[in-house]
């Protein structure tokens, strides 16, 4: 009886410990986070400021979005590379849109009908025709900036008086007044905070996405135990892709423009994010609250790089040497949690 | 009846063999494109002599010259991929070794010496993904994807954010001729490239080596065991394949003896990726196929020529690839296989049938 009550104190004791070794790549990101932020602030006296915050926040809301987007497809093992893309495309339709007279808000439901179609079409092509999700949605990618091209080659401005304003007009919470210094958000940041939340409910706590998980732990296991996994696949492109929707209008309301080629590379940003969060990239395990810090780390080294004067050339090498002490780091903690 | 039978079987196997193997379709699908331009422009199929140059002239040996550096990047992503890998940096190394050979150029270094030392840039790049991806058994997806941006950073780095411009440099003469010269009026890069690729298919299909990537592919562990050193096998492809990439670089760039930091080798590794599947390749890996990836290459560089000729805006260019990969992958799809397979077995049934009421 003592015996098995010990087995069992034992048992949960390294279940714990071993969460917790799959933990370090996220907590490793939040570290650094507050490094970069002390660092910042040490150096150049402005990282702590409430206004610095608050424009990392309302200048980054689209990536948060786009790494929530993200996080669904790489916890199954797939990708979605078309979210970069797919903001481009709705970002010209609805400005064009707009420009045209037509009201605001019937654009962004258009913006994110457009998104809608392209996740569906991302879904069958997966699902329909065993397509790798890498390649079906670079397919995607291709065909959205192509439209997108089509459409467009020009950059298109927001009329003055649009109804784009919503989003992006700022609140103050604070008002200092000192420069720079206000707390202030704008509904870009709450919609992006609604989606965090959005995404933590969908994979904490519904079933949905506990068949996510399962599908990255290994389809044919998730098959075999009879869930949906196809429906959750659809599901999972047609959600990724109509929150890069989302992101898209967040971005242009902040902007106030749009471009064919708005959005190029954000896909690589979006992975860069998840994978600092500490979502592992084969699948089966991560958090989006994970992927939100490792959205904050990708964007605070715009400011941090133009602080330090590294030319700008220099900014995608840093990016790829982080991500790549991220990956060793997990692939290192999980070495040693397999040896254990 | 009998006798009508044994007839029509005895030649279905090589039609049937023609009509499944990928190759025929890429051909059919380069031909009908051909045919296409050759409409809309009557002079495309025409060749003239350049004495100048000394060399064959015409849409369709431009069309060769282009298809080169897709012929190179090509063969370099065939073996990754067939290892079960990908290589997403294949661009951005020709980027690095391409302004590498330009700012050793300007710099008044031997042009031989520029040549052989972006090459192996390009090597060393290579070498860096296959240390990554065999030794620390990182995602080739992701360390790929870093080198993609970090090779691009590198790029721009080394030629300190200029688009460095070698044209007026002297004595550049070979490189020049490697991208833009002939040999027998063929263009000398187009011959390169073919000469590269037969070499590694000798190589691969000659020699046990590419069974070994294959094996490598299917399972790495059983391949471990079996007494083939993957390791050293993954190692060695991303090393080709960077190597190779670094070999399209010097043609992309010194066709115009200018590299553009931007814009050299963006989206190169979709269209090397594109080649490979159109090619036949799994992407799964364990099996590959150089001939299709080479004619993949080709119909790459005469899709994009297709789309100069018949005048399409060149910013709809990749939603006109998206199409073609849909159609590739939705005809190589299984379902449209088992489908064709249902229709003709009830059409057998139905004859049968027939033959049974006659």
């Amino acid at each position: 009886m003592t015996s098995a009550s010990t087995t069992a104190v034992k048992k949960t004791a390294k279940k714990s410990r071993r969460l917790d070794a799959q933990m370090i790549p996220t907590i490793a990101a939040v570290v650094i986070f507050i490094l970069m932020l002390v660092m910042g602030q040490a150096l150049f006296g402005t990282y702590t400021r409430l206004g610095f915050f608050s424009s990392l926040f309302i200048d980054h809301a689209y990536l948060i979005i786009l790494a929530v987007a993200m996080t669904l497809p790489v916890l199954t093992g797939g990708i979605n590379l078309s979210v970069g893309a797919i903001v481009a495309i709705t970002a010209v339709v609805g400005v064009k849109m707009t420009m045209a007279g037509i009201p605001a808000p019937i654009a962004m439901i258009v913006m994110i009908l457009i998104g809608m179609a392209f996740g569906l079409l991302a879904g069958v092509l997966i699902e329909e025709f065993n397509m790798q999700p890498f390649i079906a949605t670079l397919a995607t990618m291709f065909l959205a900036r192509g439209i997108a091209s089509i459409i467009s080659t020009d950059s298109l401005v927001l009329p003055e008086d649009n109804n784009f304003d919503w989003v992006s007009a700022e609140i103050k919470i604070i008002d200092n007044p000192k420069i720079s210094n206000d707390l202030s958000f704008n509904m870009g940041v709450v919609i992006a905070v609604l989606v965090v939340i959005f995404g933590y409910i969908l994979l904490h706590k519904t079933r949905t996405g506990r068949t996510i998980y399962a599908i990255g732990g290994s389809r044919s296991s998730a098959e075999l135990m009879g869930l949906p996994v196809k429906r959750t696949q659809y599901l999972i492109y047609f959600i990724s892709t109509t929150l890069a929707a989302v992101a898209s209008i967040v971005y242009t309301a902040n902007i106030g423009s749009a471009k064919n080629t708005v959005g190029t590379g954000w896909e690589l940003d979006a992975v860069a994010a998840v994978v600092i969060g500490g979502t592992i990239v084969t699948g089966g395990f991560g958090y989006v609250l994970g992927s939100v810090v490792g959205a904050l780390v990708r964007s605070i080294i715009d400011p941090l790089t133009s602080d330090f004067g590294v030319p700008a050339e220099w900014t995608t090498i840093v990016v790829g040497l982080m991500i790549l002490v991220f990956v060793v780091l997990q692939r290192v903690v999980s070495a040693v949690g397999k040896k254990e | 009846m009998a006798g009508h039978n044994t007839k029509k079987d005895a030649g279905n196997p090589i039609l049937k063999r023609l009509l499944s193997s990928n190759l025929t379709w890429s051909v059919v699908a380069l031909i009908v494109l051909i045919v296409i331009c050759t409409i809309f422009d009557h002079g495309f199929l025409s060749l003239s002599w350049n004495e100048n140059t000394g060399g064959l002239a015409g849409p369709l040996i431009t069309m060769l010259q282009e298809s080169a550096r897709y012929l190179m990047i090509a063969t370099g992503m065939t073996l990754v991929i067939s290892t079960s890998g990908i290589d997403l940096s294949v661009g951005s190394v020709m980027a690095v070794a391409g302004a590498a050979a330009m700012q050793f150029l300007v710099s008044g270094l031997n042009v031989w010496l520029a040549i052989l030392l972006s090459l192996l840039v390009g090597l060393v790049l290579g070498c860096i993904n296959g240390a990554l991806v065999s030794m620390l058994g990182l995602q080739p997806f992701i360390t790929t994807l870093i080198m993609m941006l970090a090779g691009r950073g590198l790029a721009k780095v080394i030629t300190a954010g200029q688009n460095t411009d070698a044209g007026s440099v002297a004595g550049s003469e070979p490189l020049r001729w490697m991208a833009n010269g002939f040999i027998l009026g063929i263009p000398a890069n187009f011959v390169i490239a073919i000469i590269i690729v037969c070499l590694v298919g000798l190589l691969c299909r000659k020699t046990a080596m590419g069974m070994m990537i294959e094996s490598v592919g299917i399972n790495q562990e059983a391949s471990r065991m079996t007494g083939i050193k993957p390791k050293k096998i993954l190692f060695l492809v991303y090393a080709v394949s960077g190597l190779l990439a670094a070999i399209a670089g010097l043609f992309a760039t010194a066709s115009v003896m200018r590299v553009d930091v931007v814009k050299t080798g963006q989206d190169l590794e979709m269209y090397a990726i594109l080649a490979v599947v159109i090619g036949g390749t799994s992407l799964l890996g364990g099996k590959f196929s150089l001939s299709g990836s080479a004619i993949g290459a080709v119909l790459i560089a005469m899709i994009r020529k297709t789309i100069i000729t018949l005048g399409i805006d060149s910013a709809a260019t990749p939603a006109f690839f998206a199409v073609v990969v849909i159609v590739i992958c939705v005809m190589q799809a299984p379902k449209i296989h088992s489908l064709s397979a249902e229709i003709k077995r009830k059409r057998a049934l139905k004859s049968e049938a027939k033959a049974v009421t006659a």
